[in-house]
């Protein structure tokens, strides 16, 4: 039988912002326990939730982004369940009407651009966390948990999928593409490690031509890209293998075991909480009116997909390149930096420098781009050089090494003339000397000469690369090309 | 000179021209509250810290720079939290807390200091017993006991606010703040012969106010006269950004009309009130009302007329649906609300359980008690997916046709007038058996808390067995003011307000 996989993705996506989303509190990652905790997050009695403005902006900036529409008036509803590190007993989500409704966002799967659907994205507080050492004691000196509520009520961006994905590669290359959205926006700081950004996959599979959907099962806080796929491709495979060996899918919560490499059961449908959704009467509707809506419109930057069509368009960049310089916003922000330096026309030389040496020198400093230690006007000459004919790409990509070498030593930075001037690495444009140089080639390297012409192409190269040689790679190429032909013909 | 039967306007002028201190007061009236223990009124009193800040008073009125209400006491209803003052909300599962803050209305009437520079200036002399958590209109769902009623011990004192009545009734506080979810306020100010009202909806910060029903819960003042509360309520009402329900700020003085005629341009003094149309909802006068209730409040109604007023019969159709409504709403939204007691990071925690969901069935069986228990099943179930729709959904949409009747009344009327509850403060155990029966009690009421409406209560008279009536002025949305005019207009009349509760010496 043929299987046809179906997911849909459920990312939680914390919002980038000072304070809670209902209290003063600082969100800052890595606090002694419960130090980023006041009376609201503690749910001391007769506190009130205030809803956090910048918040509400991230979403709006967010729908924006996705094309999806902002409600004029959302929700907030009350999600009851109890639970020792949910202070109030109960998390303020939105349910009936979020913030964000529909959506799409383009994903790039091998060479085949996809859109994947979004159902809505909705505002919503974390929780706190337990934690289980030894040698907790509770008021009656019993073993208990501990409890650190500095994560209880940071502002959370709930982004549902419709269920449109079809393999975990595609669920991977959408959750990829999310994640570069909401950096991009800055609404996210994206940081997987201290769970910014974690998805949950709803994950059913059906026979290939089978209309309606099969029983999902749900797995929970996947927080690595790697772990989304795996856990992904075994559950396809769980959920296959039961059904092939007679058995039927229960709907389920299930947890991903990376050690085991297997998701395992955490609690079933039955189990599930009747969570006694609300809205809740301490906040108001979320009122956005289009003013407000403008206003964050014009404070966004433009998106990814805008400067990849643009730039592109323009600039005749390669969709490899456009896709590279717009994986982030540092990184689209150095090449239009050197853009503004160079000019246009040196839009593409300017797209290779960064995409080709400048990222992958990064890449293996295991340096972040916003960090780079050599910047556009640092760049900017290693271009220009070369379109005046000063020097040869190859002589480029060598002061940009003594330059790169320079900076990560915390040297001074040598300007490119002045490394061209100390190094003599001038390029030679003089057709006499060039000739000279070819003269004592051609005299030294008889054997290829007449391989040349006898017909063999490749001794052409050969005798271009022996004329560089001698020249110290300095001689222009083009010119040593065009001389070499005239003294072979 | 005895303090306990002077309104708190008159305690103003005394305080300001020298002839008392606050700290004379304060010790006056914890001296009678620590000779009137027998009703029950305070949980917690604290007299270091009560003369501590009168002393602080004391200073100010001293250095001139004492408001109107500088070095009055103020009795403070437990459900607000306190510095200094335990707050429990008169339950069991908060015995013994501590609030590491105030509320805003305990700030807003409190001694300024760098944090409160707007603070009123007035004394805590503590807090009032109440119906746990404000659910119960009797105060006999106290965790520390009923409040006895000091025009009859033997009866009750109204609830949930009947610590707060009590107090004011038997002089062991000049003035006192309630809340008012369903009646709280208006219902015990009746029992006990006070004037109190309840605000509209967002206009006293809920803030440090332990929530019950957040969308009905409103503070008040409970006092001697419409004056009082005027002065009481423009000093506790404020836009407070910690509550986002919180109206913005009107900066009103809600006793500006007080003494002045109803239509603007009248001369006439015998006929003060002409120009004001009284609306009597025929509901509010319909079987289960007892006929010397009805007697005083339309005794009170000629006494309006005879001061120029209008009367117009008026329809309020749902008057009886409020009841289930409320019923359905209120219990949703506290047994969302009282979650947060889990017996975790604070409040009464059992003492032997198995395991986490023991640890949260024990603690909350013995830390509530049996109204609050049976109010979050029933608000638990009323939530519940499949019954949502049919009760919380539906309670919702009569309660908007609710709030539209009344708009329809208040194009024939200016305000309205009726009883506040059916009869006079039963006895005690009286109706403790049948829960139903004590929900019938708030018939009056409990519509204009979800209509969100502002109404008082002002006594006007006695039954047989000398214990007070109260009728019940109701007026449109942001109509305080008004209503406290006609209060004060209708106090000028008669000298119900000013008897004294028959027990008390």
């Amino acid at each position: 039988m043929q299987w046809e996989v179906v997911i849909g993705l459920e990312t939680h996506a914390q919002l980038q912002t000072q304070s809670k989303i209902f209290s003063g509190a600082s969100t800052r990652f890595g606090a002694a326990p419960n130090t980023q905790a006041c009376a609201v997050d503690l749910a001391l009695p007769g506190v009130l939730p205030v809803l956090n403005r910048q918040a509400v902006e991230h979403a709006i900036r967010f729908g924006l982004a996705v094309n999806a529409k902002i409600s004029p008036a959302s929700i907030f509803a009350r999600k009851n369940y109890f639970y020792p590190d949910l202070p109030k007993g109960y998390q303020i989500s939105q349910m009936e009407i979020p913030v964000v409704v529909g959506g799409q966002l383009e994903i790039l799967v091998g060479d085949e651009v996809k859109v994947v659907q979004l159902t809505r994205a909705h505002m919503e507080e974390d929780a706190g966390k337990s934690v289980h050492e030894e040698g907790f004691t509770g008021p009656h000196g019993e073993p208990s948990s501990g409890i650190d509520l500095n994560r209880a009520g940071t502002p959370l961006l709930e982004i549902v999928t419709e269920p449109v994905m079809r393999s975990a590669a595609e669920a991977v290359a959408y959750a990829k593409a999310l994640h570069g959205l909401v950096v991009w926006l800055g609404v996210c700081d994206g940081n997987m490690q201290e769970g910014s950004f974690r998805c949950d996959a709803n994950v059913s599979v059906r026979p290939k031509g089978q209309a309606e959907f099969g029983t999902r099962c749900e797995i929970k806080n996947l927080n690595s890209f790697r772990f989304l796929e795996e856990a992904i491709q075994y559950e396809v495979r769980r959920q296959i293998e039961l059904i092939e060996d007679g058995g039927i899918v229960v709907q389920e919560t299930r947890l991903y075991d990376p050690d085991r490499g297997e998701t395992r059961s955490m609690r079933s449908k039955e189990d599930a909480n009747d969570y006694r959704y609300f809205p809740d009467p301490d906040l108001l509707p979320v009122v956005i009116d289009d003013a407000w809506i403008a206003d964050v419109r014009s404070k966004m930057p433009a998106l990814p997909v805008q400067l990849r069509e643009e730039w592109q368009s323009e600039f005749g960049l390669s969709a490899y390149d456009a896709q590279l310089l717009t994986q982030d916003r540092d990184t689209a922000k150095v090449f239009e930096e050197l853009l503004a330096i160079v000019g246009k026309p040196l839009a593409k030389a300017a797209a290779n420098l960064i995409a080709g040496e400048f990222a992958s020198s990064l890449n293996r400093a295991g340096i972040a781009m916003a960090d780079a230690p050599l910047k556009a006007q640092h760049l900017a000459p290693l271009l220009t050089r070369v379109a005046d004919g000063t020097i040869s790409n190859k002589i480029a990509k060598d002061i940009f090494a003594i330059l790169w070498g320079e900076a990560i030593a915390g040297k001074n930075i040598s300007t490119v003339d002045q490394v061209i001037d100390a190094k003599g690495l001038k390029q030679i444009s003089d057709s006499g000397a060039i000739e000279t140089i070819i003269d004592q080639v051609l005299a030294a390297n008889q054997k290829s000469v007449e391989e040349f012409r006898s017909g063999k192409e490749k001794a052409f190269n050969a005798l271009v690369g022996q004329i560089m040689k001698a020249s110290q790679g300095k001689a222009n190429p083009g010119q040593v090309n065009e001389l070499l032909r005239k003294k072979l013909a | 000179m005895s303090w306990h039967n002077t309104p708190i306007a008159l305690m103003a002028k005394a305080l300001a021209a020298k002839e008392v201190s606050s700290t004379e007061l304060t010790q006056y009236f914890l001296g009678r509250i620590d000779a009137g223990k027998q009703w029950n009124a305070y949980l917690d009193v604290n007299a270091h810290l009560s003369l501590e800040q009168a002393n602080k008073a004391d200073q100010l009125l001293s250095s001139g720079k004492a408001g109107k209400l500088t070095g009055i006491p103020v009795a403070h209803k437990d459900v607000f939290v306190t510095r200094g003052w335990k707050s429990t909300a008169a339950s069991k599962i908060l015995a013994g807390y501590q609030s590491p803050f105030d509320a805003t209305v305990v700030a807003n009437l409190g001694i300024p200091d760098e944090n409160n520079p707007h603070g009123a200036g007035m004394v805590c002399l503590g807090k009032t017993n109440m119906d746990e958590f404000a659910m119960g209109s009797s105060n006999e769902n106290s965790a520390f006991g009923p409040v006895l009623n000091p025009w009859n011990s033997a009866h009750v004192a109204g609830g949930s606010s009947g610590g707060s009545a009590a107090a004011v009734a038997a002089g062991l506080a000049p003035i006192a703040t309630g809340t008012d979810t369903g009646g709280s306020i208006r219902q015990p100010a009746a029992f006990c012969g006070l004037t109190g009202i309840k605000p509209s909806y967002g206009r006293v910060s809920r803030y440090g106010m332990i929530a019950y029903a957040s969308s009905l819960d409103q503070a008040g003042p409970m006092g001697k006269t419409a004056e009082d509360c005027a002065l009481l309520l423009s000093a506790m009402s404020s836009h407070d950004p910690r509550d986002s329900t919180s109206l913005a700020d009107s900066g009103e003085d809600y006793g500006r009309y007080l003494n002045q005629n109803w239509k603007e341009g009248n001369t006439n003094p015998a006929k003060p009130l002409e120009g004001l149309r009284v609306g009597l909802p025929k509901e509010f006068f319909a079987e289960g009302l007892a006929s010397d209730v009805a007697k005083s409040v339309n005794d009170a109604a000629n006494l309006l007329q005879s001061l120029g007023a209008t009367l117009v019969e008026v329809s309020l159709p749902k008057t009886k649906l409020s009841i289930p409504v409320y019923y359905v709403l209120a219990p949703a939204e506290a047994s969302s609300n009282l979650s947060r007691f889990d017996g975790v990071r604070y409040g009464y925690r059992a003492n032997e359980y198995r395991d986490l969901g023991d640890m949260y069935a024990k603690s909350r069986t013995e830390g509530f008690g049996s109204e609050v228990k049976r109010r979050i099943m029933i608000g638990t179930y009323v939530l519940c997916h499949g019954y949502y729709d049919a009760y919380y959904l539906q309670a919702q949409k009569i309660r908007r046709i609710i709030a539209a009747d009344f708009q329809a009344v208040f194009n024939q009327c200016d305000v309205i007038l009726g009883p506040v509850a059916p009869d006079v403060a039963w006895r005690l155990g009286e109706k403790s058996k049948d829960p139903v029966q004590m929900y019938l009690e708030d018939i009056y009421t409990l519509s204009t808390n979800l209509a969100g409406l502002p109404a008082m209560s002002v006594p006007c008279g006695f039954n047989a067995n000398n214990l007070p009536i109260g009728m019940q002025l109701i007026g449109n949305y942001f109509s305080e003011a008004r209503l406290l005019q006609v209060a004060h207009q209708y106090q000028q009349s008669c000298d119900w307000h000013l008897r004294q509760a028959s027990e008390v010496a």
